[in-house]
């Protein structure tokens, strides 16, 4: 392996492990939090890519686009929270589960309803619609490098509110414990719809700007679900610099070992989470 | 024009028939046809335009097959093929129909067609293209109107190789469909004297492509022959285009990497080069005409699933007509339905001793989002299968 080719694939599996980890973040915030597992996250993530597909063809513009449909996957998020959520908080994790299932069926079908069974793409929009040469003929999109960007900014986000504002105190202790969080008189039920809808929105914008780069179809979320919850379990439940570390490592292992070990690509990233499970069984950064 | 005269004959006494008794025949029993086939999750699209496709056929005959009327059951598969004989026994057992009509994914044709031999049900296969549907695992009850992996992938060996490549790198999904695509290509490939430099098996059904384009582009083939379909054919196709490796390594595929998806793949898509049974844009009378009344029935171009819908129809029409709607006579229905002759919108339709439609594949180029039919990549195909023998 050459030079140039390491370094194209260092970047290919960067790229990937950054979208990723917008994903797994949310996924690790509702799960560390409110100790839900939102298993209709996926959904979410194909939810937001057909939100984008749908207004950038009304509205013509691929930024406005996003800009509407951010606050639609957030009202989904409030929704479903105050809805569906609330009243299931005080029984066992398995009504949870079963409800956030459910919520996988009635999200697709609504796809189907809507957006029909087709395959649709977005085009890459400008100003970032060209291409970079790296090798003698290998061309990057611009459009993946703005968007290695935008998840390092959002990851730079979110850290900082967690480490630095009082939200981000409580969002700590409330992965830690939550009753005590609750004792001390926070409201936790305006907590939980704020982490919920947050999550979900998280999860849609991946949706929403992986949309130019990957193609929109039936089910789409579903595939990219079991890999977040493998991000979720190395990096630790509730913790967001284990789900940006995770991310990284898949994204890597991902890119690495499906041309250096092409006989166990599909199996490498549940081998590399179940030896962190049997080094720490609470994840990397628990 | 032989048979023209035996059907039209046959539809006159059965006119005459109807006319007589009219009673008798208007009380008959519909005909059943049982419908499991994908209307949810991935294979949703593929699902309703076979749907569509043979609903047409049928409407066309006045609703009728037979003179019979016809009773649609339509069950979702969902394309799982742990539901596949729970399923197909419900249909079979359960509402007892006349023919079951299905599936679109090979691995649920595996559970149906364990049911079909215990049962005996007559079976048609409107697309799963596994090889051993009408080889290993041949029965007289199952026939198939779509074709199989290497009917779509062997005509393009040759034309690769005529087209003056000599190194070639092969990818696909790492699972029986795909392996079966490439195993035709690479068979008549290496036959005419390619090199196949490297088979790149994807684990199924991922779409990132980015790290495997990186590969290609360093081993630097002559061409890259793929098997992907559905969003995954929409992202491979788009992903090679942005890595900028379609100018320098031209992309061919089986026809499923572009089929259903033209629109989807935009710019991307043009100059990609497939092989398949059939192309909407193909310059026969059939076509032209089923082309404009799949359009006004449904208000959208047809593909090649809608085809293999129409011509699952059109033999159900064509058998039922010859017996008069009598489907009491189960090895006689099988015969008659085994000799089948169509003139299809994809060209002369009839099928072997296997039931496996003998049928042109044609080489194809998309421009201007469409698929241009660029010659005829191998005439009357017929597929191997020794190891049937009924």
């Amino acid at each position: 392996m050459d030079l140039a080719f390491f370094s194209v694939q260092l970047l290919n599996g960067l790229q990937y492990g950054l979208l990723l980890f917008l994903i797994a973040s949310g996924l690790t915030l509702i799960f560390g939090i409110m100790g839900i597992i939102n298993l209709a996250h996926g959904a979410m993530y194909m939810i937001g890519a057909y939100l984008v597909y749908d207004l950038n063809l009304r509205l013509g513009n691929f930024w406005l686009a996003i800009m509407v449909a951010i606050p639609i996957a957030i009202a989904l998020g409030l929704i479903i929270e105050r809805l569906f959520l609330d009243t299931l908080y005080k029984r066992d994790h398995l009504y949870q589960v079963l409800l956030t299932f459910g919520l996988i069926l009635v999200l697709n079908e609504a796809q189907r309803i809507i957006w029909g069974g087709d395959v649709h793409r977005v085009p890459v929009p400008a100003p970032f619609d060209a291409s970079i040469q790296l090798t003698d003929n290998l061309q990057y999109s611009v459009y993946r490098l703005f968007v290695m960007g935008v998840c390092l900014a959002l990851a730079g986000v979110i850290y900082w509110v967690i480490r630095h504002t009082k939200l981000g105190i409580i969002i700590r202790a409330g992965a830690v414990n939550r009753d005590m969080v609750e004792g001390l008189g926070i409201n936790v039920r305006t907590l939980f719809t704020l982490i919920f809808s947050v999550g979900v929105a998280l999860t849609a914008f991946a949706g929403m700007i992986a949309a130019p780069l990957t193609s929109i179809a039936p089910g789409m979320g579903d595939n990219i679900l079991i890999t977040c919850f493998v991000v979720v379990v190395i990096g630790g439940i509730g913790s967001i610099k284990g789900a940006f570390w995770g991310a990284i490592i898949i994204g890597m292992a991902t890119t690495f070992g499906a041309v250096l070990i092409p006989s166990l690509a599909s199996m490498v990233i549940y081998l590399i989470m179940a030896a962190v499970l049997l080094v720490k069984p609470r994840g990397l950064f628990a | 024009m032989k048979t023209f005269k035996k059907t039209s004959l046959a539809t006159l006494l059965s006119a005459t028939a109807i006319l007589s008794a009219g009673s008798v025949v208007a009380n008959e029993d519909p005909v059943k046809l049982g419908l499991m086939l994908p209307y949810s999750g991935t294979y949703t699209a593929l699902g309703e335009a076979i749907t569509n496709g043979l609903k047409l056929a049928i409407e066309q005959e006045g609703g009728q097959l037979g003179g019979r009327e016809v009773e649609y059951i339509e069950l979702d598969s969902e394309a799982d093929p742990s539901k596949a004989p729970q399923n197909m026994s419900r249909l079979v057992n359960g509402d007892k129909v006349d023919f079951v009509i299905g599936p679109v994914h090979s691995g649920v044709a595996m559970g149906m067609l364990r049911v079909a031999k215990q049962s005996g049900a007559i079976t048609i296969i409107p697309n799963a293209g596994l090889g051993a549907a009408t080889n290993e695992l041949c029965m007289p009850n199952v026939f198939r109107t779509s074709f199989s992996m290497w009917q779509d992938s062997y005509p393009m060996g040759k034309v690769a190789y005529d087209q003056g490549h000599r190194k070639i790198v092969t990818i696909t999904w790492d699972y029986a469909g795909g392996k079966e695509d490439l195993a035709g290509f690479e068979e008549a490939f290496t036959a005419e004297g390619g090199e196949i430099v490297e088979q790149i098996l994807v684990p199924f059904p991922s779409t990132e492509f980015q790290s495997y384009l990186t590969q290609i582009a360093s081993l630097e083939p002559d061409a890259v022959y793929t098997f992907f379909a559905g969003g995954g054919g929409v992202s491979f196709v788009k992903d090679y285009a942005a890595a900028g490796l379609k100018e320098s390594i031209p992309l061919l595929g089986s026809g499923f990497l572009t089929e259903g998806n033209l629109t989807a793949l935009g710019d991307a898509g043009e100059g990609v080069m497939t092989t398949l049974h059939y192309a909407e844009t193909l310059d026969n009378d059939a076509n032209q005409a089923f082309v404009s009344a799949y359009e006004n029935a449904y208000g959208e171009m047809p593909d090649t699933y809608a085809v293999q819908g129409y011509d699952t129809g059109m033999m159900l029409v064509q058998g039922l007509s010859e017996l008069d709607g009598d489907t009491s006579d189960q090895e006689r229905l099988i015969d008659v339905l085994a000799n089948v002759e169509l003139e299809s919108p994809r060209g002369p339709l009839s099928f072997s001793d296997s039931h496996h439609p003998i049928q042109n594949v044609y080489l194809r180029e998309i421009r201007d989002g469409k698929h241009e039919v660029v010659s005829i990549a191998h005439e009357n195909l017929e597929v191997p299968d020794e190891a049937c023998q009924m």
